[in-house]
């Protein structure tokens, strides 16, 4: 049993400062990875012959990305001035990286999915600027699936990228346990919106991403030393364990999800909702941590303790 | 402009911000041992800045209701009573070694001759606390608009008419200086991150910040940052020679986690006695390892979706 850390504080306040974001910056991380899962999912089917997949993975990522917009947009505190991100690209600025890369990909995502829904117009001789719109269906769908990826990682780097104890000290495996978060809730809503017959790779998909998000969550903890109290403790402790287990759930349902169809809808939501717990999660305990001195003063002060400050080496 | 230390290690800040010959690094050094704790610091700064106010409540916090830094508070004394001697420092006043009959303090007869009696150990520490203006200020690293920006006198500036508010900033500082200010509609930058500007304004007219110009005991100390290391450094061997071997600097090192503050600090104890972290670090250290793993990441997703197209049909 560790002892309970003796640190000091100024009145018990906090060092550093909590992010002012409230639910719609979680409420993103989620979406945001759906919707980049989702155009993958899109991509592959279009290439493999499997039109119910192609419409359902289109159509959702296209929501999800314009779910994804009003909640960005939202939580600025000047929300008229959203377009001042466009003023500059910053790489040591992980949000101004994501605005770049969600404008590169969010026009050829919202292409492909509009080309898929001329494609569920009916009436056999369309105008011709429809047919053209139509005809970008599968480059637009392929570039989308190609900058998807960047768009479901870089979130963890713009958590990670802060001065919030349980965000930073993560960032070695967050970025694995956000892209699993996405493989899963893609998959999952695929499993939801396409016929049973299309629906393998996204099975696979979600049981992969679902496996791969449990195991690197893992690994998370036992490197984040201290700073890992937070995801078991409070709201943010409820949303992990809530994760883990929908996530475990629905990656168990998606082995019997290919003859049910019941079994989809359920191991789908499961899916969903497990992935919304991890971001909720792991958001909530980074706010906590950064809330309570410990989780700053402590690891800051043992390291000073063991005669090993952080300092330019040369 | 951008060289091996433009993210870590010692560097002159405006100079690898792009500024062909810059004017000296200014900055503070902020003396907490004779800080008298009258707070002139802080009303001369939010008059200065039109700084709206902050409360009005009585905290519990010795004479300390203002709280912390944050939107509405760039200058913040701290005070902390403490169960310990006082320096051995001499100040020069002599006991009268001739009984006046005057009232003795404390309970029962007293030395006068050498003041011996029951006093217990007490000792108030008091200190202006401010923006550090980080060499390596992760608030402008994480910036996206581009509003937080380096000035040729090495200070962090916010510009008001550009933050849009997305309160990244927030979590990034490694002190919990900078915030995103709430308040009414029609308040002066409501919505918008605001912090110290190190008075931009007057120095660009050649005078002192408003807080070192209010101070009337120079516990602030404005000038070029050089010149105030050196002579915080004298002024630590003063004291150290009077015998208050708690002395000690605080962001003076250029080599330490953010390449030396341009506010420095004379403190009297350990930082976190005053709310400071013991060992910050700039998040943007971490940040091309962060940026690593996160391409690991999406590489693995990618691999992952088509992995999950493979095979056989369904």
């Amino acid at each position: 049993m560790v002892p309970p850390a003796e640190f000091t504080s100024y009145y018990g306040r906090p060092v550093v400062k909590a992010s002012p974001w409230e639910a719609d910056i979680p409420a993103y991380l989620f979406s945001g990875g759906l919707a980049a899962g989702s155009s993958l999912i899109a991509a592959g089917a279009d290439l493999t012959g499997r039109p119910g997949l192609r419409r359902a993975g289109r159509l959702t990522a296209l929501g999800a990305l314009g779910f994804s917009m009003v909640a960005l947009v939202h939580d600025l505190g000047r929300p008229a001035r959203f377009l001042n991100m466009l003023r500059t690209v910053k790489l040591t600025s992980p949000m101004s990286v994501g605005t770049w890369l969600l404008s590169l990909y969010a026009p050829f995502a919202g292409t492909a999915a509009m080309a898929e829904m001329v494609d569920m117009l009916p009436g056999s001789r369309l105008p011709t600027p429809l047919r053209l719109l139509a005809a970008t269906g599968r480059p637009a769908g392929l570039v989308a699936g190609l900058t998807a990826p960047p768009v479901a990682a870089y979130t963890a780097v713009l958590l990670s990228d802060t001065a919030t104890p349980s965000w930073h000290e993560a960032y070695r495996e967050l970025p694995f346990v956000f892209v699993g978060s996405a493989a899963a809730a893609a998959g999952g809503m695929a499993m939801l919106t396409s016929p049973l017959g299309e629906a393998g790779p996204a099975r696979r998909m979600a049981l992969g991403g679902a496996v791969a998000e449990l195991v690197m969550e893992h690994r998370m903890e036992q490197s984040m030393g201290i700073t890992a109290e937070p995801l078991h403790e409070g709201r943010a402790g409820r949303l992990m364990k809530a994760a883990k287990v929908l996530t475990a759930a629905g990656a168990a349902g998606t082995l019997l999800a290919g003859r049910s169809r019941a079994v989809a809808v359920v191991s789908g939501a499961a899916l969903l909702a497990g992935s919304a717990c991890t971001r909720f999660g792991v958001f909530e305990a980074g706010q906590a941590s950064a809330r309570d001195p410990k989780y700053t003063v402590v690891p800051q002060r043992e390291r000073l303790q063991r005669g090993e400050p952080v300092r330019y080496e040369g | 402009m951008i060289g091996k230390n433009s993210l870590f290690g010692p560097v002159d800040p405006a100079t690898d911000a792009g500024y062909d010959d810059p004017p000296a690094r200014k900055g503070f050094f902020t003396d907490t041992s004779i800080c008298i704790g009258c707070k002139a610091c802080e009303v001369a700064c939010k008059e200065w800045n039109e700084v709206p106010d902050d409360g009005f409540g009585m905290l519990g916090m010795s004479y300390d209701n203002t709280g912390s830094l944050n939107a509405d508070t760039w200058r913040h004394v701290a005070f902390i009573e403490q169960p310990k001697p006082v320096g051995t420092q001499d100040t020069g006043m002599r006991n009268p070694t001739v009984d006046l009959g005057m009232p003795a303090r404390g309970p029962g007869e007293q030395d006068v001759t050498t003041g011996a009696g029951e006093k217990p150990d007490f000792r108030w520490l008091m200190s202006s606390d401010v923006c550090k203006h980080c060499t390596h200020a992760a608030c402008l690293d994480v910036c996206p608009t581009g509003s937080l920006f380096r000035t040729e006198f090495g200070t962090v500036v916010v510009q008001p008419d550009i933050c849009n508010g997305c309160g990244y900033c927030v979590p990034a500082c490694p002190y919990g200086v900078i915030d995103r200010r709430k308040g009414e509609d029609g308040t002066k930058n409501v919505g918008i991150a605001q912090k110290c500007t190190l008075c931009y304004d007057r120095l660009s007219d050649d005078q002192r910040p408003a807080c070192a110009q209010a101070c009337p005991t120079e516990s602030i100390q404005y000038g070029d940052v050089d010149e105030l290391r050196e002579r915080a450094s004298r002024r630590v061997e003063q004291l150290h020679e009077a015998g208050i071997m708690d002395a000690r600097l605080y962001g003076n090192d250029p080599e330490d986690g953010v390449g030396g503050a341009g506010a420095f600090f004379l403190l009297l104890d350990e930082p976190e006695v005053y709310g400071l972290p013991p060992d910050p670090v700039v998040t943007t250290r971490d940040l091309p390892h962060m940026f690593n793993r996160a391409s690991a990441a999406a590489a693995s997703l990618l691999v992952g979706a088509a992995v999950s197209f493979l095979g056989r049909r369904g």
